[in-house]
C-alpha cells in the first residue's frame, strides 16, 4: 500500500486511507468545514493517483473507522458476498473504474457484484471518476424492488408523492396527493413528513390516505416518515402503512443520535412483514445525505462522500424497497454551492446503485446557499439520465413544511416526457383509466386537474 | 508583406467568409419593411407588486371538475396547489412567484442589515470572528466566538451584571431584524420595568449565532441573556425572528436549556407582543432560575 507520489517533482505524501479518501473528494463544504479537503488542485489530483493505486482489499480491510468500534463498519462487511469480495480484492481503484465502464461488463455483472464491495470502495473508485463516467456507469445498472407494486423496472421513472403539511392537516395533504396523482406523481410511494412526531399522529395521517387509495384503487406504497420507533408503535395500533421510514449515517455515533441501529431496524422489517399492508419483500425506507454526520460532530474525521457510502452499505443489508439522499438539504456548510450540489447528487446515486440499492434522489436546496432552481434543475435532468429509480414531488418544488425545495408534480411530468419514460406499470395502467396520461407516459388534458377526484 | 498588403488580405477573406458588404447592402432608395421605432413608449403606470398576491387564492387550473370543493381546502394550505401548468412545466406566474420568493428569501440571508437602522436603535455594533457573510455561513461555530479585543468592548460599553442582557444578531436573516427588532426592543424593554427589571445595554451582533449568547453572558455576569435573531428564511416570509433565552448561560451549555420563542413577524406574533411575552418568559427565569427544559410552564 503505497501512500506517497509526486506531481512535478513535489511530493505529497498522504497519512492513511482517510486521508487520502478526504484529499482525492472534489470541493466540498463538509470537508473543509472539519479541515480535512486537499489545499490545492495538485494535492487533490495527487490523492487520486495515490487511491487508483490502492487495492479493493485494502480499502476493504482498512475500514476508515475500526471495524471493533462502529455498527456501520462490521455491516458493511457482513453485508459482502465473500466469494464476489475474493474476486475482486486484488484489483486496484483504478482497474475497478475502468471494469465499471468497460463495454464488457455487461449490467447484469455489475449488478451481482454489488455484494463485492463496502462503502469505502465504492467512494474511491466515484473519487477518479467524472461527471460522465457518473451517469453512465450508473445509467448501466438496474435494481428493481417489490413492496406493493414494482418499481425501478427499465424505462419507468417513478416519483413519492410529498405534499406535506405544516399543520398535519389530512384535507390539505389529500389535496396535495390528488394534485400529484394527476401529474403521474406517487407510483413510488405516497410519503408524508409529520410536524408532530407521535404514533396516533401518524395514524391520523395514514388513515384517511389509506381509505383514499382503496377507494379509488391507487395502486402504491403509503408511508409516513415519523421516526422508526413510532412508525413501530403506530402498526402495532393499526396504521396502514406499507412499509417504515427512517433516516440513516455513515458512523455508528451519528446512527446512535439518529435513535437507529442494526437490530431496530430488523425488528421494524419484520413488524413491517407482519403488521403492514404490504407483501414486500422490499419493506423499508431510508433517507441518506452527504453532511448528515458532520453536521451534528459525528464525522469520526472521514469525508462527507465517504461517509455516505458507508451508509449505502449500511442500508443495503436490509433490503430496502427506496433509499433517496437528501444532499442539498442542510446547508453551504455541507454543500457549498450548485456545482457542489450537483456533484454530490451524482456520486450518491453512482455509489448506491453500485453497492446495489434501489437509488431515488432528491436534489434540493435551502434559501441559505447560492444554489438556485437551475441547478437544482440541471441536477435532475443529470440524475434521470442516469437512471434514478425515482424522485420528489412537491407542489411547485415548495416543501412548506420542511421549508425547503425539491423536485415538483410538473419536474416530474417533464422529466418522464423528455425521457420517453413511464410510471412504474400498475400506475401507468390505473393513470389512463383515468385518461390522465398516454401510452408513452405524456400527460393528458386532463391531468394537472387534483379535483377529479372530489367528485 | 506590409501592412497594406495585410489589411487587403484580410478583407477579401472576411469578403468571402462573410459576403461582400457593398453587395448586401440595399439598393439606394428601395423600401424595406418598415423599421421599429426606436422610441418605447413608456407608460407611467406600475406592474403591481406579485409577492403582494395571496396565491391561496390563485386557481389557474382550467374546467376544473370540482373547483368549489378544491378551493376551499386549497385556501387553508400555503402548499402551491392549483397552480395550472403550461405543457408539463409551470405557468409564467407561478414561477415567476416562486423566483421572488426564494430571490426574498437570499437577499434575506445575504444582506446585512443596514447601518442605519442599527443607528436608529441606538446599538453599538460588534462582529465575532467571521470575516465575511460566506465565512460566517460556512463555518457555524465562527458565528459563536468573538476575539477577546471584542469582548473587551462589549464589557466596556455595557452595564455590568444586568438581570436581563438583550442583543440582536443577523444570523440567518437581516430582513426579519428590520421588520422587527425596532418595535419589539421598546415593548420588552417597558414590559420589564413594569416587572421592576432592568435591561442591560443592548448591542448589534454581526454574523452571530444563536450559540454568541454564551460568551456574551460570561463576559457580562449577566442573570438572563436574550438573543433577538433572524431566523433561516423560507419561501412564506423572510421575516421572521427568533428569541433565544437562557438562565446563566455558559459557554458549552446544552441546547435544551435556552428557551425559545419562534415565529416573531406580521403573519406570526407580532413584533411588539412578542416584545411583551419575552418580558414574561425572562422574569419567569429568574423567579425559578432556570430555563429551557428546566423552567416549569403553568
Amino acid at each position: 500500500m503505497k501512500l506517497t507520489t509526486s506531481l512535478n517533482g513535489v511530493t505529497y505524501r498522504f497519512t492513511g486511507i482517510p486521508d487520502v479518501l478526504a484529499k482525492a473528494n472534489e470541493p466540498k463544504a463538509g470537508d473543509r468545514l472539519q479541515g480535512i479537503a486537499a489545499h490545492t488542485a495538485s494535492e487533490r489530483v495527487a490523492a487520486k493517483v495515490v487511491l487508483s493505486e490502492l487495492t479493493v482489499g485494502d480499502l476493504t480491510e482498512n475500514p476508515t473507522v475500526p471495524f471493533d468500534d462502529d455498527e456501520v463498519t462490521r455491516v458493511n462487511w457482513e453485508g459482502l458476498n465473500q466469494t464476489g469480495y475474493q474476486s475482486k480484492k486484488n484489483m486496484t481503484i483504478g482497474e475497478l473504474r475502468e471494469w465499471v465502464l468497460s463495454h464488457d461488463t455487461t449490467p447484469d455483472e455489475l449488478k451481482r457484484s454489488g455484494r463485492s464491495f463496502t462503502g469505502e470502495v465504492a467512494a474511491a473508485v466515484a473519487k477518479i471518476m467524472t461527471a460522465m463516467d457518473l451517469v453512465y456507469a450508473a445509467s448501466k445498472i438496474h435494481h428493481t424492488t417489490h413492496c406493493r407494486t414494482e418499481i425501478g423496472q427499465p424505462g419507468t421513472l417513478s416519483y413519492r408523492c410529498q405534499p406535506n403539511s405544516t399543520t398535519d392537516d389530512p384535507d390539505a395533504i389529500l389535496l396535495g396527493v390528488m394534485e400529484g396523482l394527476t401529474f403521474g406523481c406517487g407510483d413510488a410511494c405516497i410519503g408524508i413528513n409529520p410536524v408532530n412526531d407521535d404514533a396516533a399522529n401518524t395514524k391520523r395521517i395514514a388513515d384517511p390516505l389509506f381509505d383514499f387509495m382503496c377507494q379509488w384503487g391507487v395502486p402504491t406504497q403509503l408511508v409516513v416518515l415519523s421516526h422508526v420507533t413510532t412508525q413501530m408503535e403506530a402498526l402495532r395500533h393499526g396504521a396502514p402503512l406499507s412499509m417504515v421510514f427512517q433516516s440513516i449515517a455513515g458512523t455508528q455515533a451519528a446512527n446512535d443520535d439518529f435513535g437507529v441501529n442494526k437490530a431496530l431496524l430488523q425488528e421494524a422489517y419484520e413488524l413491517a412483514r407482519t403488521q403492514g399492508t404490504c407483501q414486500g419483500p422490499n419493506l423499508l425506507y431510508f433517507e441518506t445525505g452527504q453532511g448528515s454526520e458532520v453536521s451534528i460532530g459525528r464525522d469520526c474525521g472521514v469525508d462527507e462522500m465517504t461517509l455516505e457510502a458507508r451508509t449505502y452499505g449500511f442500508g443495503r443489508y436490509f433490503r430496502p424497497f427506496m433509499v433517496n439522499n437528501v444532499t442539498g438539504f442542510i446547508g453551504p456548510e455541507t454543500i457549498y454551492d450548485g456545482k457542489e450540489m450537483i456533484r454530490g447528487n451524482l456520486e450518491d446515486h453512482f455509489m448506491g446503485k453500485f453497492l446495489g440499492l434501489p437509488m431515488g434522489m432528491a436534489p434540493c436546496w435551502t434559501n441559505h446557499t447560492s444554489i438556485t432552481m437551475d441547478d437544482q434543475q440541471m441536477a435532475t435532468m443529470l440524475l434521470s439520465m442516469a437512471g434514478a429509480n425515482y424522485f420528489m414531488g412537491v407542489p411547485l418544488a415548495d416543501d412548506v413544511m420542511l421549508a425547503y425545495q425539491d423536485t415538483s408534480y410538473h419536474d416530474d411530468a417533464t422529466l418522464r416526457e423528455l425521457l420517453g419514460r413511464t410510471p412504474a406499470p400498475e400506475f401507468h395502467q390505473w393513470m389512463m383509466s383515468l385518461d390522465l396520461i398516454d401510452e408513452r407516459g405524456v400527460l393528458t388534458k386532463r391531468a394537472g386537474d387534483g379535483s377529479i377526484f372530489l367528485k | 508583406m506590409n501592412e497594406q498588403e495585410l489589411r487587403d488580405l484580410v478583407r477579401s477573406t472576411l469578403t468571402r467568409v462573410m459576403g461582400d458588404p457593398a453587395f448586401d447592402a440595399p439598393p439606394a432608395g428601395s423600401t424595406g419593411p418598415a423599421r421599429p421605432s426606436q422610441v418605447a413608449a413608456v407608460d407611467p403606470g406600475e406592474i403591481p407588486d406579485i409577492r403582494a398576491v395571496d396565491y391561496r387564492q390563485v386557481y389557474a387550473v382550467p374546467n376544473p371538475a370540482n373547483p368549489e370543493g378544491f378551493q376551499r381546502i386549497k385556501a387553508t394550505t400555503w402548499a402551491r396547489l392549483g397552480q395550472g401548468r403550461c405543457g408539463p412545466r409551470y405557468t409564467t406566474a407561478a414561477v415567476l412567484r416562486f423566483l421572488a420568493d426564494n430571490a426574498t428569501a437570499m437577499d434575506a440571508v445575504f444582506n446585512d442589515v443596514s447601518d442605519d437602522v442599527i443607528a436608529r436603535l441606538g446599538l453599538f455594533s460588534v462582529q465575532t470572528v467571521c470575516q465575511s457573510r460566506d465565512d460566517f455561513l460556512t463555518y457555524p461555530d465562527k458565528g459563536a466566538q468573538f476575539d477577546p479585543a471584542v469582548l473587551a468592548e462589549i464589557k466596556a460599553k455595557c452595564q455590568p451584571n444586568p438581570q436581563v442582557q438583550v442583543f440582536v444578531a443577523d444570523g440567518l436573516s437581516s430582513t426579519a431584524v428590520e421588520a422587527n427588532v425596532p418595535a419589539l426592543l421598546p415593548a420588552f424593554e417597558q414590559g420589564l420595568k413594569l416587572k421592576g427589571l432592568t435591561m442591560g445595554t443592548p448591542f448589534f451582533v454581526k454574523y452571530g449565532r444563536v450559540r454568541s449568547m454564551e460568551p456574551i453572558s460570561e463576559a457580562l455576569g449577566a442573570t438572563v441573556t436574550c438573543v433577538l435573531i433572524g431566523e433561516r428564511p423560507g419561501l412564506a416570509t423572510a421575516e421572521s425572528l427568533s428569541a433565544y433565552l437562557a438562565y446563566q448561560a455558559r459557554v458549552g451549555m446544552s441546547e435544551a436549556l435556552r428557551t425559545c420563542l419562534s415565529n416573531i413577524h406580521r403573519e406570526g406574533t407580532n413584533a411588539a407582543e412578542a416584545g411583551a411575552h419575552l418580558a414574561e418568559l425572562a422574569a419567569e427565569i429568574i423567579r425559578q432560575k432556570a430555563s429551557g427544559i428546566d423552567l416549569q410552564t403553568a
